[in-house]
């Protein structure tokens, strides 16, 4: 993979990361306490950096089979549950990641709760909610940056496209103090979802000891494979809803979705989570 | 503590396993068959995407079913 191809990969997975934590913090910082909201989002960004500092030198000493094996394993359990999401997403079987929904209910959770302080935090819940919401989404921020950096050899440019993903969503959501609902999640998260099952494919291949015809090369046939296949199911997904709601008579708006915009169905009502959720 | 270690448990298998158990088990059985494969003459590399096309559909198709 090219110094452009780990940059690339490693942006958009922690850039999507990014989005949510954002979303959190903004929500702790307007219903709560702006101080207490930064204090716990650079708590968390410190822990965060803390274990950076442990792993990288860790796992870059490991041997690269084994690496590879247990990398690619990993990589394609996240990318294919990624990929499932995203599929049935687009193909309005499952309601669109709605950061404006999330934003709301964080809201109205983080109102709710009476404020109390801590040392020289002023709000303890208002901490505690960034903490925890920026250091579980940024867990899988290091976790992308070390696997595709350890997997390429190249851990500094892995950290450094994650750094530059959160500053960007940072840097946007500092500067609109609201959730970034205009970013094309569904899209990203399936653009992700490709990635990771197309490396994590590769490589886990090659750490449980097969040789790819054309070595890396075949990187280029694997990737646009896998895209093919997912959009080529998330339209069969689509039209067979469709078919269904048709039949029933009863074709209801559909949710806006990420590549292949769906055409019917009624979205699953969205459980807005108090908590942080994976993927 | 033991709910802690509980509920570490369950991030972890959040984080690690996600939705559908079914991927990660076909994921180390595809490796598991890959890795034995690669010890014959047999090419294997073919082993992993042929198991993606079929463990996504059936992971999606069990999805939809359960709604």
């Amino acid at each position: 993979m090219g110094a452009w191809g780990l940059f690339i990969a490693v942006f958009l997975a922690c850039a999507v990361e990014a989005v949510e934590a954002t979303t959190i913090v903004l929500a702790a910082g307007t219903a709560r306490d702006w101080r207490s909201a930064m204090t716990g989002m650079i708590a968390a960004l410190g822990v965060l950096a803390l274990l950076v500092a442990a792993l990288g030198p860790a796992i870059s000493a490991l041997p690269l089979t084994g690496l590879r094996l247990v990398v690619g394993a990993l990589l394609l359990i996240f990318g294919l549950q990624w990929l499932r999401k995203a599929i049935l997403r687009a193909s309005g079987y499952k309601a669109v990641h709605d950061e404006d929904e999330i934003y709301r209910t964080q809201l109205a959770a983080a109102a709710s709760v009476p404020g109390r302080r801590f040392g020289s935090v002023p709000d303890w819940y208002g901490f505690t909610l960034a903490f925890k919401g920026v250091l579980l989404e940024g867990l899988e921020v290091v976790f992308i940056a070390l696997t595709f950096g350890s997997n390429a050899r190249d851990i500094p440019l892995a950290a450094v496209a994650a750094g530059c993903a959160v500053a960007v969503v940072a840097a946007a959501g500092v500067a609109v103090r609201a959730p970034l609902s205009r970013v094309p999640e569904n899209t990203l998260k399936f653009v992700v979802g490709i990635m990771l099952t197309g490396f994590g494919t590769f490589w886990g291949a090659e750490g449980a000891g097969a040789h790819w015809p054309g070595s890396d090369a075949a990187l280029l046939v694997l990737l646009p494979g896998i895209a093919l296949f997912a959009l080529g199911l998330a339209a069969l997904m689509r039209r067979g809803r469709s078919g269904r709601a048709a039949a029933q008579g009863s074709v209801a708006p559909a949710p806006q979705a990420g590549p292949p915009a769906p055409q019917a169905g009624t979205p699953a009502p969205q459980a807005g989570p108090p908590a942080p959720q994976a993927g | 503590m033991g709910r802690r270690l509980r509920a570490f448990l369950a991030f972890a298998y959040d984080f690690v396993i996600g939705d559908d158990w079914r991927i990660a088990a076909g994921v180390v059985g595809g490796l598991a068959v890959t890795y034995a494969v690669s010890r014959t003459s047999v090419p294997a590399w073919w082993l992993l995407p042929a198991l993606l096309v079929v463990l996504l559909p059936v992971s999606l198709w069990l999805a939809i079913r359960r709604r």
